[in-house]
């Protein structure tokens, strides 16, 4: 396991622009990112939380080379990446989330899982590799001759699995790997991640919007709103969060807590949805119950709040 | 397969089976002749010799409407495969690009739609020249852009599934993926289309041989006899009937086919999803 | 008293081998003022309760069994006599708002139509009392929002205004139906306080669907868990926590990655069965690790183990030494 960062993205930025509602209208522009630092050092577990709109499968994608940012540079392995995913030459690979879209319906299982090796040319050797994978995810050589409609959701994300695992990429990339399948499957699926994340000594990034899940198999999470990442540190730091969003995040996840949302003594003010879209000071100012004045005008720095637990907050918690 | 569910494609492939059986059975028998004039015997009522009558030259209407449907389902063929060869190219390509590419590709398509097809057909025969060929390829310049849009909106759909993602992951290219990944995914609505195209492609090549555009004597054409019928219409309407039903059921075949195909395909892709 | 009472509803749908049974004989109630959920994965049933309670099962399907409501059998009523029931006395919210809001009409117009439709109010009063109602769920802006369209709206909003929309006529029972899957976790905390609340203003009683065992245990009084059309244990949420009797709930809570770091996760192998591939015998007979012989000839009897618990299982004894909660860290 090598300390050296395996992952670098610094001051990432993307946008989205909609299409024009005018024939010579501005496009709105949406700030996918916003001057994102991330690093991964090998063989770590890292997890991304965040909810819609965060930007954490824009970061995902960034990672492998699906997308290009507009700003800022990430580097992998040591090499840049612009939106090739060639660059790679398949040590990064990636799990999707929706295990019914991530699969060609059209194509057999074989070809699938053994569509990372197409540049082999030996036939026989890209099956034996398949066959492989499929037992390193629990499922037969007899599978792969078959469709993706004749498996299950969670059969299917085990697929997934085994042609990402079939290059031995050095990175494997989560964008929300369990949140589709359902919940007595759901553990199945993050054991095997867990087993394999060990056993191949991957380093691995977690997309998640559960925290239960990130977790469960990471060692450190960076907690993403509106682009930016807010706080960092390990994994443990869920249980204790420092920023206001960190808190309103793991308050509100569903605990197996008897009555605790029924016969609650006090409830939390009803806080509006709409976010301001102002370019300057802090992304979650309008939601925040700790905003000060400060707040409006510069964008908190993610800086160190304890050892190695960085927060973007002018006023933590 | 139950006949009820399935009426439109058993409806619609009966109709287009007889067509087609009929202008392959014409390569190689007909009941009289349908080139041979014979002046004598012209406007004859059905007889045995003649099943449906002979027309103002004496020539055999049953067998001209079989070697006819030949002309149209040959004009058909050709001019749909160059819509959907030319077209799903185009769309395709377009929607690998995305960017400028795809939106000159794709206005251009527009331009060329807007045109009515007929209209155009008519004007790029009378400046070819008159002919089958000349038919064909102006029909099935109008198809291009056809299948130019369909199959580009259906690809760019694709596009964004992760299926397609992982396949960039693994290192294909754009052309690999559109080939091996789109392209099997869209299949079955540009079969639904090309049938609809197909018979859109007997209308057109039946109005050019009315016009006397198209197809040219003696070949037999369904339009080129339906005009020749206007001068006789009320010595013998059923020289009028006849191209004219032919015409109609062969359209209505291939738009039953096309509805059959895709009620077939739709829920299957539905459930594949 | 219960408002609304189900014995031995049984819900077929058409498919392609015949009718499928989506839903195999179950038994709930739930009384004015009470939260009752159903804890189900998919294909366990339990749209197809909700749907069969409002009358809304897709063309084809049969129900049979008994659901009354306030003393009239649900399931005998007439098409006229459910639609003066459904949105004035029962109301039900999707989970998909961008679905079940009609993406062509205004939010308030949607909101007023049952004011108007069941209460006959003038187009100005239904108009201001919508407002009202969306002032009520917590719709920022609500005088502008009468006048938008759904896809003007953000997630959290249209659920809220699904919500209003629901409760308009001042229905005595609420069906939500999954109504914060498809939300973020936070706007979900905010719509299921929501809920609660109105269920205490207004004693209503609510039946709150989820596939989410912590939703359902945070926000209801008692709940049912289905599986494969059947269900299998029923009582009340401190009990199925602290002493599931099922095996399935106990493998459904010893599955549930919880904050408690370290802890393995002891996964239930197989798949959830689907409409139409029930087995015969116990629907959990192929993945529970203590299944007899017994288990997959005979459906389970439901058992009494407490005052208002229940449990359908022929090994109740052995299933109590089942691991409920992970296990020891690796």
């Amino acid at each position: 396991m090598s300390p050296a960062p395996v992952i670098e993205a610094h001051a990432v930025s993307k946008r989205y622009r909609l299409p024009r509602q005018k024939l010579f209208g501005s496009r709105t522009e949406i700030r996918a990112l916003d001057t994102v630092d991330l690093t991964v050092a090998g063989g770590v577990s890292y997890g991304i939380v965040g909810e819609s709109g965060s930007g954490k499968s824009t970061l995902a994608r960034l990672i492998v080379g699906l997308e290009r940012a507009d700003a800022g540079s990430v580097e992998v392995l040591g090499r840049r990446l612009a939106g090739d995913p060639r660059a790679l030459d398949g040590a990064a690979q990636m799990v999707f989330q929706d295990p019914y879209g991530s699969l060609d319906p059209r194509a057999r299982v074989a070809a699938i899982v053994g569509e990372p090796l197409w540049r082999l040319p030996d036939r026989e050797e890209r099956r034996r590799r398949a066959a492989a994978a499929m037992a390193a995810v629990g499922l037969g050589a007899a599978e792969l001759d078959k469709y993706p409609h004749e498996f299950s959701g969670g059969q299917r994300q085990r697929i997934a699995i085994a042609r990402a695992l079939v290059t031995d990429p050095q990175i494997l990339v989560a964008d929300e790997p369990v949140s589709a399948l359902d919940v007595s499957i759901r553990a199945q699926v993050l054991n095997l991640l867990r087993d394999l994340g060990m056993a191949r000594r991957l380093t691995s990034v977690v997309i998640s919007h559960d925290l239960a899940v990130i977790l469960y198999l990471c060692g450190r999470v960076a907690v993403m709103h509106r682009g930016r990442i807010v706080e960092e540190g390990p994994a443990a730091l869920l249980d204790r969060p420092v920023h206001p969003y960190t808190i309103a995040l793991r308050d509100a996840v569903p605990r197996l807590e008897p009555g605790r949302r029924r016969h609650r003594t006090e409830r939390a003010a009803a806080a509006p949805e709409e976010l301001l879209n102002g370019k300057a000071g802090c992304a979650y100012r309008a939601r925040c119950p700790r905003a000060v004045p400060r707040c409006a005008v510069e964008r908190p720095p993610l800086t160190e709040h304890a050892p190695d637990h960085r927060a973007a907050c002018h006023n933590p918690g | 397969m139950s006949f009820r569910r399935h009426a439109n494609l058993a409806l619609g492939g009966a109709l287009v089976g007889m067509v087609v059986a009929a202008a392959l059975l014409s390569l190689f028998w007909t009941p009289g002749s349908a080139t041979a004039i014979a002046i004598g015997q012209k406007l004859q009522p059905p007889s045995p010799a003649h099943w449906l009558g002979t027309d103002h030259f004496g020539r055999d209407e049953a067998s001209m409407l079989m070697v006819g449907a030949r002309s149209s389902i040959a004009v058909g063929i050709v001019a749909v495969a160059i819509g959907l060869g030319l077209g799903v190219a185009v769309g395709l390509y377009a929607a690998a690009r995305r960017g400028w590419t795809e939106e000159v590709l794709m206005r251009g398509s527009d331009v060329l739609f807007a045109f009515p097809a007929i209209l155009g057909a008519v004007m790029m025969t009378a400046i070819l020249g008159p002919g089958a060929v000349n038919a064909i390829v102006a029909i099935g310049l109008y198809n291009v852009p056809v299948f130019a849009r369909l199959s580009r909106a259906a690809a760019a759909q694709l596009w964004q599934r992760d299926f397609v993602r992982a396949a960039r992951l693994a290192g294909k290219g754009a052309v690999r993926i559109s080939l091996g990944h789109v392209l099997p995914n869209i299949a079955a609505i540009l079969i639904v289309q090309a049938t609809i195209a197909f018979a859109t492609a007997i209308l057109a090549e039946a109005a050019l041989s009315y016009l006397g555009l198209g197809t040219q004597p003696p070949q037999p054409s369904w339009g080129r006899m339906l005009n020749e019928a206007q001068t006789y219409l009320y010595q013998a309407p059923a020289l009028a009937i006849f191209p004219g039903a032919a015409i109609a059921l062969a359209v209505l075949g291939l738009n039953l086919l096309g509805d059959g195909l895709r009620d077939l395909l739709d829920p299957r892709l539905a459930r594949l999803r | 008293m219960a408002l609304l009472d189900i014995a031995g509803l049984s819900v077929t749908l058409p498919s392609a081998a015949g009718p499928a049974a989506a839903l195999r004989g179950i038994d709930l109630s739930v009384a004015a003022g009470e939260c009752l959920g159903i804890v189900g994965e998919s294909g366990s049933g339990k749209t197809m309760t909700a749907l069969a309670v409002m009358g809304l099962l897709p063309e084809g399907a049969h129900a049979a069994g008994r659901a009354v409501f306030d003393g009239a059998d649900l399931l005998t009523l007439d098409d006229a006599a459910l639609c003066r029931l459904r949105g004035r006395r029962i109301a039900m919210v999707f989970q998909e708002p961008m679905t079940a809001l009609n993406p062509l009409q205004r939010i308030g117009d949607q909101v007023a139509e049952p004011l108007r439709q069941h209460r006959g109010l003038g187009r100005r009063a239904a108009r201001e009392e919508a407002l009202a109602l969306l002032e009520r769920v917590g719709i920022p802006e609500p005088r502008a929002r009468l006048g938008s369209y759904p896809h003007q709206l953000s997630g959290g909003q249209r659920q809220r205004a699904m919500i209003a929309a629901a409760l308009a006529c001042g229905p005595n029972l609420l069906i939500a139906d999954e109504p914060t899957t498809a939300l973020d976790v936070t706007v979900q905390s905010q719509i299921l306080d929501l809920l609660v609340e109105l269920v205490e203003e207004r004693g209503m009683a609510l039946i709150l669907i989820s596939h989410d065992l912590a939703v359902i245990a945070e926000t209801c009084d008692r709940a049912v868990v289905l599986y494969g059309g059947l269900a299998v244990e029923s009582g009340p949420v401190a009990t199925l926590l602290c002493r599931p009797a099922h095996p399935y709930t106990r493998a459904l809570l010893a599955a549930l990655p919880q904050p408690a770091a370290g802890a393995r996760l002891s996964p239930t192998a197989g798949s959830v069965p689907q409409i139409g591939g029930f087995p015969a015998g116990c629907p959990f007979a192929d993945r529970c690790p203590i299944a007899e012989e017994r288990c997959w000839r005979e459906r389970p009897p439901r058992s009494e183990i407490d005052a208002q618990h229940e449990a359908a299982c022929h090994r109740l004894d052995a299933a109590r030494t089942l691991p409920a909660r992970p296990g020891p860290a690796r």
